[in-house]
């Protein structure tokens, strides 16, 4: 199998998990304690390291740009640039890679070792569809996560930036909290919020397509979750392009 | 074999006809879906990219029988159980569950065929996330019955294969043997007529393998089971042809040994080479097969 029919083919089978999850959410049984565990995990389990990233993140933008806005005497709309970047793009696609790294990568090996200890053979021979008890809630809980996690990193980083601007560089502020106010508006909240529920769906599924592909035992695993890892950031990366150049046409957003 | 009804062993061919009384007969034609199969494979062809894995393979598992499929390892064995549970479909051919061609079943039809079937994995392949408590309940939770009704029937199973004092473990602290034995109990519950076993005693030592091979007798002396055994362990195969189970007068079942007087008839072999049955029938022909492959097999040299 060439490359080009490889990749097709996957894509392929990406879709027809997306498909045939989705179909199965409507049918009985419900998955609803499945996907609320999933929920805790990934939103409750990565809160910690988001607002850390967001935090920092923050941090350094008004590290960085401070001094050369203050150059041209345009140190009063630091906290615009900070709010911006972040609410626009810093915020969702960094969130997306964290929990890319951290779910991304669990959901792959314990689909993964299922499959390998045919532990998903047996799902199946007890009359279980894996699609929606596995694969259904971990898609469904990242879609329903993200956009909250993504929220969070935007606060704790422009918090970050705050705190960075009024300690380094003595900003009031009152004149930092408002040229964020100023700064950011309700398209880029709704972009901000958009992007994360499509990279919700590309983390989940490309992860749990991995981790059920997974073959050739132990060494296959490690080999599934990175590829998880490595194809849904790339593919987050490349979405977040497309992504933002359609929410800026839909919007009518213009640029700083 | 043994009467469902009586728990007695019926004799075998020569005696058959002098014990049989004519309301036996009469039953019989009673329960004409007796008759049919519990499973049929008709010339089933299989290949994975150019290599053949099952090559014209047709057989049939009568109720109430074992069949133990032989064959060296990537001979198709484990291939032909997974294809009974429509994990995996034919090139061509037919399978056929209780009469009803599966053969072309989708993913969703399937699920209730597969509530007909119970099926013992290798390494048990227990739910790790799970108790055994929660493994063994799994079918019955997720079919959505109350809670009292599951623990009733998980500590029966339990029971069956003596392992109710591990109820409340996870599988990580059962040794290789207890975590088969839940896969019989798992397996067992909501009592399917039709058993698979997928070299259930790979890797035990040969006590707990007796152990799990007793299973197998009792589900098919003492329940009327259906079941295809798969292993490549020719111990396995002696306890299977030759030990039957039976209830003594204090209520407990006891294995006794085939002799003179009662010969099993509800245990057949297959063995299988590159993906062909080149053998059919009971342990005595095997034993007397002259075939070279068969011979080297069974000797292991």
């Amino acid at each position: 199998m060439n490359a080009i029919k490889k990749n097709l083919f996957e894509l392929q089978e990406i879709t027809n998990l997306i498909i045939f999850a989705f179909i199965g959410m409507f049918k009985r049984p419900f998955y609803i304690i499945d996907l609320i565990k999933q929920m805790d995990l990934i939103g409750v389990g990565s809160l910690p390291i988001v607002l850390l990233t967001g935090f920092f993140t923050g941090g350094v933008l008004i590290l960085q740009t401070f001094p050369t806005l203050a150059y041209y005497g345009g140190q009063g709309e630091a906290g615009r640039a900070v709010a911006t970047s972040l609410v626009r793009e810093l915020g969702p696609v960094l969130t997306a890679l964290m929990v890319s790294g951290r779910i991304g990568s669990a959901i792959s090996a314990e689909l993964g070792s299922m499959v390998v200890s045919q532990q998903i053979d047996a799902m199946r021979a007890l009359g279980t569809d894996p699609n929606r008890k596995l694969v259904a809630p971990r898609i469904i809980a990242l879609i329903l996560m993200l956009p909250l996690l993504t929220v969070a990193a935007d606060i704790s980083g422009i918090i970050g930036g705050g705190i960075v601007a009024s300690g380094l560089f003595n900003q009031n502020y009152d004149v930092y909290v408002t040229s964020v106010r100023n700064g950011i508006t309700v398209e880029d909240i709704l972009g901000g919020i958009i992007k994360p529920l499509f990279f919700g769906l590309i983390i989940g599924s490309v992860s749990c397509y991995k981790g059920l592909s997974t073959t050739e035992g132990t060494v296959g695993v490690g080999r599934s979750t990175t590829s998880a890892v490595v194809l849904s950031s790339i593919v987050v990366i490349i979405f977040d392009f497309f992504l933002s150049r359609a929410i800026m046409t839909v919007f009518d957003i213009k640029p700083i | 074999m043994l009467d469902s009804q009586t728990e007695e062993p019926i004799l075998n061919d020569e005696t058959i006809e002098e014990e049989l009384e004519p309301t036996d007969l009469e039953d019989a034609v009673d329960e004409p879906e007796r008759i049919v199969p519990a499973i049929e494979f008709r010339d089933i062809y299989l290949s994975f990219d150019d290599k053949k894995i099952l090559d014209g393979i047709s057989f049939t598992v009568r109720r109430g029988e074992t069949k133990v499929i032989l064959g060296r390892s990537g001979g198709g064995k484990s291939t032909t159980i997974r294809l009974i549970l429509g994990l995996l479909k034919p090139d061509s051919g037919q399978i056929l569950i209780d009469g009803e061609d599966i053969t072309d079943y989708t993913e969703v039809e399937m699920m209730e065929v597969r509530k007909k079937i119970g099926m013992v994995f290798q390494e048990g392949a227990l739910f790790d996330s799970l108790s055994v408590y929660d493994n063994v309940a799994y079918r019955l939770h997720e079919q959505g019955v109350a809670e009292a009704e599951v623990e009733i029937e998980v500590r029966r199973m339990l029971q069956f294969v003596e392992l109710e004092e591990a109820i409340d473990k996870m599988p990580a602290e059962l040794s290789g043997g207890m975590r088969r034995r839940v896969g019989v109990a798992r397996a067992l519950v909501g009592d399917p007529q039709i058993v698979l076993f997928d070299e259930p005693t790979a890797g035990l030592d040969p006590p707990t393998a007796r152990t799990i091979c007793e299973l197998a007798i009792k589900l098919r002396d003492l329940e009327d089971v259906s079941a295809i055994f798969v292993t490549h362990e020719m111990n396995n195969l002696e306890i299977l042809s030759t030990v039957y189970a039976t209830v003594n007068e204090e209520g407990e079942v006891i294995f006794e040994d085939e002799g003179e007087d009662i010969c099993l008839i509800n245990t057949e072999i297959i063995m299988l080479k590159e993906g062909q049955i080149i053998f059919s029938g009971k342990d005595e022909e095997l034993a007397a097969s002259k075939d070279e492959y068969i011979q080297t097999f069974m000797r292991g040299k």
